[in-house]
């Protein structure tokens, strides 16, 4: 009964082909005075209109959404948002066309399953190059000496023409790693510039401050100031004058990999960690305070270098030196001095 | 010779200038093993395709400018901020411009999804032994393709300058900070400064981002698929017809063109319908960045969560001789951790090689269980990296479990030690076990068809 309906199908679309005058294969090509292959290459199959109409839906489907797509762009504001709509008539577009193109392939063209050889390597003609090149120098009488003078003139071309690359950067003048705005006396201001008195700084909090007159994009520049019980520090031989009044400051760069220490921990078991700390959130490298920023947890191989303080005669926070160590990342030609 | 209207027969035409004809009649006829997981690098190439078309619309809006400006815009919570050229040409871009979060959103799905199938693609290729010769040399560009990838993710979304990216640019200054005795000089090659950078910063990333990436990349793909074409797919040994010498499959026209141009655009539908449904990076809620902010919870894109799960693996040390910083800790996780699986990768078609003694070219592709040693080495090297990964989100699994960070710190530790010999162990005796069954069912077979012939032919 199918095969019947089959035929008959096949039937019916010969005789429209024929009535159009243009055939599904070679026929109407030789008609038309075309060279007519004689034997099929593709396979043949049943058509199928079923799957035409479905395809022509999904595509007509299709560019209503392409056309909703523009008319979502041409009606909304940009205030209203009107992504959602845009992807969904976009995406849906796309995605009515891949429906059709399935159909397509599963319904409208044939699937051969066909054989071939796979290429396979020529030893013949590799053999036929590799005596071409070596005949092609055999006039030469120093070959080597010659290899060896091209190639050491490559070299210093290459190198020429990498040397201006040498203006991206300062490369081997590494001294500007090392550079710092603290100075003695420098005093410290908040991210609007304003001076910091020593007396607004409480415990309990967290506070960023900068170099008064510097950028505070450098690294160097940003610190971390908090205040705590004078009595709590354990700050290392050397260091007891650095923290006026219980106040601290620590640069607030990591010494990890950069990220700025941005949280400010309470203990979380007091027993075995009494102190607060200073945690950085890219690793969580925790760097404790109390004891001039030595590593208590986390990846950081070296302790956050302290800013020592000093309180002016108008009781503004100054900087009383230097930074113990280097600020930022570690790298390579960085020198620690010991924490006694 | 009649000449040819090249509207009434096109090929005639062409052929007659360029003699392609025997070229196109071969492409045409092209084999296409039929198998899925094969359309795996194909779902990559589509991607890549909606990356280039949303970028080129991205970069007619971008500024790559770090001059400050103060922040008017229609982002209410963010009016009167201070920020970058660049933070504020993506906040407009994606707020003021119609269509353009759409395209940024998609953008972004789209580079997520191109390296999930490129990674999707390796397994594919790496458990099938499809990387044996002949197709070394696909593998090997695949893997430079693969590194490509994850360095122009990595300044995509470095560009956009907000609070996220920044701390995502510090840590690769750490990191490369870290590398022996070039470190130092070499950031500063490529910053330009110190951190955050001279202002030539952001546009040296984007012109590396816009056009020498993607043409690399581009260039990469395109010998990527030529290798591929000069040796032909693998394919599964599925019937007598195929074998190493011959391929079976569907020909590029009619057979192969309509399937492959519905994944085409079954990849693009989706990931159009992820960038207008499914918020991604929601940049303004970052806010700027600036060298002294941080917050918690960051997480990067999800190809470089192996990295930043190996950097926060790692025990606290640097490498010091006295007070000489020799090696600093970022090092270890965020170079010779990854470099380490690449070389291994790189090198993997020829250790295996070495190891099996066996120098033969392969067309037919294994089964994992073809090749227990290797599915058991590649398991155990992708739970080995699946673990450094997943300890990358250490941090959102305390939140979403309430796991102690610190508890979590010391089961990775160990597990990442311990994990992979015991799967390489087990994975093998499976894959060992699963080929006796199969020999076993094999003899089975072989029997009952000699049983049958035998009563066959059996008199009366």
């Amino acid at each position: 009964m199918k095969r019947l309906l089959r035929w008959l199908w096949a039937a019916i679309v010969l005789g429209l082909a024929k009535l159009f005058g243009r055939g599904a294969d070679g026929e109407a090509d030789a008609a038309a005075g075309r060279d007519a292959p004689t034997e099929r290459i593709v396979a043949a199959g049943d058509p199928d209109r079923h799957a035409e109409n479905v395809v022509l839906v999904l595509l007509a489907l299709a560019g209503a959404c392409a056309l909703g797509f523009v008319a979502v762009y041409a009606l909304f504001s940009p205030a209203s948002l009107p992504n959602e709509l845009l992807g969904l008539c976009l995406g849906l577009c796309c995605v009515l066309i891949g429906a059709a193109l399935t159909v397509v392939a599963k319904r409208l063209v044939v699937t051969e399953e066909l054989e071939d050889d796979y290429p396979q390597p020529q030893p013949e003609q590799s053999a036929e190059v590799a005596q071409i090149v070596h005949e092609a120098g055999s006039r030469f009488t120093r070959k080597r000496l010659l290899l060896a003078a091209g190639g050491m003139t490559g070299g210093a071309l290459a190198v020429a023409a990498l040397t201006p690359a040498l203006s991206l950067g300062p490369f081997w003048d590494t001294a500007p790693l090392d550079r710092s705005p603290w100075r003695r006396g420098t005093r410290l201001v908040d991210q609007d510039g304003a001076v910091i008195l020593a007396a607004d700084i409480e415990e309990q909090t967290f506070y960023t401050a900068f170099p008064e007159g510097a950028d505070p994009e450098n690294i160097a520049s940003p610190l971390v100031v908090i205040r705590v019980d004078p009595a709590t520090l354990q700050l290392p031989a050397g260091r007891a004058a650095w923290a006026p009044y219980g106040i601290l400051a620590y640069s607030k760069i990591c010494t990890h990999a950069g990220c700025a220490i941005a949280l400010y921990r309470k203990p979380t078991f007091p027993v075995l960690e009494p102190h607060d700390a200073l945690v950085c959130p890219c690793h969580y490298s925790t760097f404790d305070p109390f004891t001039g920023g030595t590593v208590i947890y986390g990846p950081a191989g070296r302790p956050l270098p302290q800013l020592p303080l000093m309180i002016d005669a108008d009781g503004y926070l100054r900087a009383g030196g230097n930074f113990s160590g280097r600020v930022g990342p570690s790298w390579w030609n960085v020198r620690e001095p010991p924490i006694e | 010779m009649t000449t040819h209207d090249p509207l009434e027969n096109p090929v005639r035409f062409i052929d007659e200038r360029t003699s392609a004809a025997p070229l196109m009649r071969k492409g045409l006829r092209y084999l296409f093993p039929d198998h899925w997981s094969f359309l795996l690098g194909e779902v990559a190439l589509y991607a890549f395709m909606v990356l280039i078309l949303t970028g080129i619309y991205l970069a007619l809006f971008y500024d790559p400018s770090t001059a400050k400006t103060v922040y008017h815009g229609s982002y209410v919570p963010l009016d009167g901020q201070q920020m970058s050229a660049a933070y504020k040409s993506v906040l407009d871009l994606s707020l003021s411009d119609k269509a353009g979060l759409l395209m940024r959103q998609t953008h972004h799905w789209a580079a997520d999804v191109f390296v999930v199938a490129i990674v999707m693609h390796l397994l594919r290729v790496f458990f099938t032994g499809a990387f044996r010769k002949p197709r070394e040399l696909t593998w090997v560009v695949g893997l430079v393709l693969l590194i490509v990838a994850l360095l122009e993710g990595y300044l995509g979304y470095s560009l956009v300058d907000d609070l996220l990216s920044g701390m995502g640019l510090a840590i690769g200054y750490g990191v490369g900070l870290s590398i022996p005795v070039i470190g130092g000089p070499a950031m500063l090659g490529v910053f330009g400064a110190p951190f955050p950078g001279k202002e030539d910063f952001f546009s040296r990333m984007f012109i590396m981002h816009v056009l020498l990436l993607p043409m690399l990349l581009a260039t990469l793909i395109g010998v990527h698929l030529a290798l591929i074409a000069a040796r032909h797919h693998t394919q599964f040994k599925e019937s007598k017809r195929t074998t190493e010498k011959r391929i079976v499959g569907a020909p590029m026209f009619p057979a192969q063109a309509p399937r492959s141009l519905a994944l085409m655009f079954f990849t693009v539908g989706i990931l159009f319908l992820l960038g207008g449904l499914v918020q991604i990076n929601p940049i303004w809620q970052w806010g700027p960045y600036e060298p002294w902010l941080g917050t918690n919870g960051a997480q990067p894109d999800w190809y470089l969560g192996w990295l930043i799960g190996a950097l926060r693996l790692m025990p606290s040390f640097d490498v010091t001789i006295g007070h000489f910083t020799l090696i600093p800790n970022p090092f270890w996780g965020g170079v010779v951790f990854p470099g380490v699986i690449f070389t291994l990768l790189f090198a993997f078609p020829w250790l295996e090689r070495r190891v099996s003694g066996d120098r033969a070219g392969h067309n037919l592709a294994d089964r994992p269980r073809d090749a227990p040693t290797r599915t058991a080495f590649g398991v155990a090297l992708l739970s080995f990296v699946f673990l450094v990964f997943a300890f990358g989100a250490a941090d959102r699994l305390f939140v979403l479990w309430g796991l102690s960070y610190n508890t979590q710190l010391y089961i990775f530790r160990i597990a990442i030690w311990v994990v992979p010999p015991i799967l390489f162990f087990v994975v093998r005796a499976w894959c060992r076990s699963l080929r006796a069954a199969d020999a076993v069912e094999a003899d089975r077979h072989a029997a009952e068809r000699e049983a049958a012939a035998r009563n066959a032919a059996l008199p009366g």
